[in-house]
């Protein structure tokens, strides 16, 4: 059941360094729980005290964004890759 | 000096100091400049405002530059038109139409948040401008960069019409094509303002520019002599603009400027990239980002807004709606506006003009409200838009006798009244 976990830049001081892990889990939410194991404080980074995630994190499970899946509830199998991305600003 | 006591998160509400920076190191919510309007409140009135220049630095307390304007002096203020033929034919006895097709010197209101963040740059120090655009923002930093004597970088889709190139190439700024989508552009510019250590006006510069918006509201509500109007009608692109304009309105009324602000604010987009009006029409926070824009108002295509979710949260409080408009309609808005009122504004007033039309029909905006209607950029610049949908010229020969034959079929009946000789 290990996904694959892309971690950005900005975050990679609280995963060691590490741009990509590999986590044993079966939903979004589940995931979140596992990575603040092992990397404590990742997910006052990634989510409100309500356990939500913060308006400017995206989370991609397979290239689609969780808030137009199951948001946390969304299960993971074997294979999946989830990118945590931070929304960039712009303007033409 | 300035009133500027730093930056602070817009989400998590952490301070940071007052330099180019722009996303929360710690939740990546965006920076947004703090001001300490105490100090503001007690150097502000209306008497101070109207003895200043005719340009956005009247309102330069509430600007966050430090010292004297170094380029853009002569941006803003521009006009606030009683447009009662329009009006007459939308259905709105009290319509205005805030005119930035005029706006100095490149035609657009990004000339008001560029003449701020160029002149931040210079203040931090940086040696470079630069920016992602495909247009507006394009020209506005061009331009701006040479009259600061400053270098610039302008990196745009490799695949843009000759037309926009040289309305920003003209300035001599270094122009970079980019095989990639917008969204690949911005990307890649992020990147390079992290490596060469570059001012790129909306990304590391974003908390002062986007700030510059806010004179589109000031100028509204003053020329509406100290006043907010019932409705303002804005385009949105990643949503700044809107969220400024009500930022705005609303620290005119903290202090004091103003009695109050009725204002509903409704935001306008293109039906081929509307991410959200569609929100606002579903009533959802979340903004679903569209992933292939297909609009000819193409300095609205921004799939994806930064500011989205604030451009949605600003027309909820404030009661308003949201309207979109088709390619047709857009076209049709365009000759609308300029045939009525002798403005010919960009495709992006054409959706502002059509979605006010159906905010009318649909009764979110009442007959005798005040409204105003954002204009922000000049029709000169996207002629390809409505060159195909336009009367073609009367050809004649050189001869009375041609121009009486091509009047009499050509040109409508009555044009001829009137006339008399040595007219």
């Amino acid at each position: 059941m290990s996904v694959l976990v892309r971690i950005p830049t900005p975050l990679r001081a609280v995963t060691k360094g590490q741009g990509e892990l590999k986590v044993e889990a079966a939903s979004v939410q589940e995931l979140i729980s596992r990575l603040d194991q092992e990397y404590a404080g990742i997910k006052a980074r990634l989510c409100e005290d309500d356990g939500s995630f913060r308006r400017f994190i995206n989370v991609y499970v397979n290239e689609e964004d969780v808030r137009f899946l199951q948001g946390l509830a969304t299960p993971l199998k074997a294979g999946d890759e989830v990118s945590i991305v931070p929304a960039i600003s712009g303007g033409r | 000096m300035g009133y500027v006591r730093g930056l602070k998160c817009r989400e998590c509400a952490r301070p940071y100091p007052a330099k180019a920076l722009h996303v929360c190191e710690f939740c990546f919510g965006p920076l947004e400049v703090d001001y300490d309007y105490a100090a503001i409140g007690r150097a502000v009135d209306h008497r101070s405002i109207e003895a200043g220049p005719p340009n956005i630095w009247r309102y330069r307390a509430l600007l966050p530059v430090d010292g004297e304007p170094t380029v853009g002096r002569h941006c803003g203020f521009t006009p606030l038109v009683r447009a009662r033929n329009l009006g007459k034919a939308l259905g709105l006895s009290q319509l205005y139409v805030k005119n930035d097709t005029v706006n100095h010197p490149t035609l657009s209101f990004k000339d008001r948040v560029v003449a701020v963040a160029v002149i931040k740059a210079q203040e931090f120090g940086f040696p470079v401008v630069a920016c992602a655009s495909t247009g507006n923002l394009a020209n506005s930093v061009a331009a701006h960069a040479a009259e600061g004597g400053l270098t610039s970088f302008v990196f745009i889709p490799a695949d843009l019409e000759q037309g926009k190139v040289v309305g920003t190439s003209i300035y001599a700024p270094n122009v970079v094509a980019v095989d990639g989508t917008y969204d690949e552009v911005n990307r890649l510019c992020s990147e390079v303002a992290d490596k060469y250590g570059w001012a790129f006006v909306n990304i590391n510069i974003r908390p002062y520019y986007a700030e510059g918006s806010k004179t589109f509201g000031y100028e509204i509500a003053e020329q509406l002599g100290w006043r907010a109007p019932d409705h303002i009608v804005v385009p949105a692109a990643g949503g700044s603009l809107i969220t400024k304009v009500w930022k705005g309105l609303k620290e005119f009324y903290n202090l004091g400027l103003l009695p109050a602000v009725p204002t509903h604010m409704h935001v306008a987009q293109a039906a081929g990239c509307g991410p959200i009006v569609n929100s606002v029409k579903a009533g959802s926070e979340i903004i679903r980002p569209v992933k292939q824009p297909r609009t000819i108002a193409k300095s609205l295509a921004i799939g994806n807004p930064a500011d989205g979710y604030y451009a949605f949260k600003v027309v909820k409080d404030s009661g308003g709606g949201g309207e979109h408009a088709t390619d047709e309609e857009i076209v049709e808005a365009m000759k609308l506006l300029a045939a009525t009122e002798g403005i010919f504004a960009e495709t992006a007033g054409g959706v502002t003009v059509a979605a006010t039309k159906k905010l009318v029909e649909h009764g979110a905006i009442g007959r005798d409200e005040v409204t105003v209607i954002s204009v922000t950029g000049n029709g000169l610049k996207t002629q390809e838009a409505v060159a195909g949908a336009l009367r073609v010229p009367a050809h004649i020969k050189p001869t009375l006798a041609s121009f009486d034959a091509a009047l009499a079929q050509h040109l409508p009946s009555g044009a001829g009244k009137g006339l008399t000789a040595g007219c």
